[in-house]
């Protein structure tokens, strides 16, 4: 198993990690969805080399559905969004870059160590791309917490996403419904995103989600 | 007879590097004026400075102390040492067998070390503050180098760089993700170790952001001289290193005959070449940044260091 399509798997995946620590330092909006739709290609590249290797052509299905709506709708929607709030010249301060780096490198060292130790049975191209999913999941959970700004939360819920798939990808047996399901379900959870990225502008005149802890009243 | 040989091979090896060290530091001059559409210096000026250098009387400060004196021969000489220790045209050399990477590391690390006293030594402020910052980028990149050095080595299996080279060279190395992040990683510390554009301007001695030219900046006569040496045999130190891990191809064996060893030399200046003028192309077209925002280019270089060796112990454990 240690040939070509093993290190092709490898590489993809490697860089599926790498662009997600490339999106925990982006600072201006645009610059992120740039590299949340890089992401978006190298995921499909991998789960089409999965689809190769394993000989299964739903997944190319898979691929071509996570091209689409990940590398092409989303980041396009997301530049209409953000050029509408007029935020495209915001420049986020990401509180320690330094720390949030080194929280993101223990989690890829958690995530690879734990899976490497429970699926051992498992086949080798599966079980590395199960500990690259997870470290994709964790760093876009990462994302989510480090980040004020309710768009970069988004893009980092979208790449989380990313993750699953990788993994659902990498598992043999995954039904193309459920996939299909999953990847129709995070358009449904990006409109409803969109609605509610204007409607707390309404409400609260930025879409920073420091200044909602004013309004959590009174806290003991 | 053959002791003579690799002893013959391994100085023209020291005195190659020390000759072409100036022409390197030219050629990126050059080229980088080239790209600007100026004439630039010529190709040659660097050697004519350090023949100027030596020959004006060296003047020192009356608050110098003897390390003042010292320390452009110590850091002339650990340069000059991790250099011939690196694989240029002939790998499997007598001298590099007694040290690996991480005693090429070390020797820079000292050099570095003395150069950061060296310009406290004197007391004024320009000193002080290009040491603290010199210091500042070491703690960082320093960190990453050893990363880099970690992932390679288990990749290739040793730390020795003739082993390295020869394992590059062997088709064993298939297609890693460990080895381009380690290239990248490498490629950014060599920029912050040599003061090149985006961490600091080479070509400058009246910024207050300077590092280098700040400790260097009450040197002169043949002090300065050596110093420059010293910095320019670091560049060419960091291409070569670059070249032989990445790049090894025509990397000659010692005792294969002479032929080998003249392609070997004509690949090594062809290799130098390139990596000048991409040098000089990568320096044209970004601009400085702001000293504090160094930490995180450089740490940009420890991320990828460390995830080269997460990589490697994924696919190393399958």
């Amino acid at each position: 198993m240690k040939g070509l399509a093993f290190d092709v798997a490898h590489l993809l995946a490697g860089g599926l990690v790498l662009v997600s620590f490339m999106q925990l330092y982006q600072t201006r909006l645009y610059a992120l969805l740039n590299v949340f739709a890089v992401q978006a290609v190298l995921l499909s590249l991998s789960v089409a080399w999965q689809a190769w290797v394993q000989d299964a052509p739903h997944l190319y299905i898979t691929a071509a559905i996570a091209f689409l709506f990940k590398a092409l709708i989303i980041p396009i929607a997301m530049h209409r969004i953000i050029a509408r709030l007029g935020i495209e010249r915001d420049v986020e301060n990401v509180v320690g870059i330094g720390p949030t780096m080194l929280a993101g490198l223990a989690l890829v060292a958690l995530s690879i160590v734990v899976m490497l130790r429970i699926a051992e049975q498992a086949d080798p191209l599966a079980r590395e791309d199960l500990a690259f999913a997870l470290s994709v999941v964790l760093l876009g959970l990462l994302m989510m917490v480090v980040r004020r700004n309710a768009v970069s939360m988004v893009v980092g819920f979208m790449s989380l996403e990313n993750g699953l798939i990788l993994a659902a990808a990498g598992a043999k047996g995954m039904p193309l419904v459920v996939e299909i399901s999953v990847a129709f379900s995070v358009l449904v959870a990006f409109t409803v995103i969109g609605v509610f990225l204007f409607r707390i502008r309404e409400r609260f005149d930025t879409i920073d989600s420091g200044a909602l802890d004013r309004f959590q009243g009174d806290r003991q | 007879m053959a002791l003579i040989g690799d002893l013959s091979i391994q100085f023209s090896q020291m005195f190659l590097v020390l000759l072409l060290a100036p022409l390197l530091t030219g050629f990126v001059r050059q080229v980088k004026a080239r790209l600007l559409r100026r004439r630039g210096p010529p190709l040659l000026q660097p050697y004519r400075d350090l023949i100027r250098l030596c020959r004006k009387e060296a003047v020192i400060a009356h608050s110098a102390s003897w390390l003042f004196r010292f320390v452009p021969y110590l850091v002339f000489a650990a340069t000059w040492v991790a250099a011939a220790l690196i694989p240029t045209f002939a790998a499997g050399l007598l001298f590099s067998w007694s040290a690996d990477l991480i005693a090429i590391i070390a020797l820079l690390g000292a050099a570095r070390f003395f150069l950061a006293l060296a310009g406290m030594d004197v007391g004024t402020s320009f000193g002080g503050l290009g040491s603290s910052r010199e210091a500042m980028f070491a703690t960082l990149a320093e960190p990453a180098m050893i990363m880099i050095v970690f992932s390679l080595a288990l990749v290739a299996g040793s730390t020795q760089l003739s082993t390295v080279a020869a394992f590059m060279t062997s088709p064993a190395v298939g297609l890693r993700v460990s080895l381009g992040l380690a290239l990248i990683a490498l490629i950014i510390v060599a920029i912050a170790e040599n003061g090149r554009i985006p961490v600091d301007n080479p070509a400058t001695h009246l910024e207050l952001t300077m590092v280098h030219e700040a400790m260097v900046l009450e040197y002169s006569g043949r002090h300065l001289a050596l110093l420059e040496l010293a910095s320019s045999l670091k560049l060419l130190l960091y291409v070569s290193l670059i070249a032989c891990i990445f790049t090894p191809w025509g990397i000659a064996h010692v005792g294969k005959g002479f032929s080998l060893h003249a392609i070997g030399l004509v690949a090594y200046v062809g290799k130098l070449a390139v990596a000048g003028m991409l040098l000089a192309l990568f320096e044209t077209t970004i601009a400085k940044m702001r000293v504090f925002r160094v930490p995180d280019f450089v740490g940009v270089a420890f991320m990828l260091g460390f995830l080269a060796v997460l990589l490697r112990f994924v696919s190393g454990s399958l």
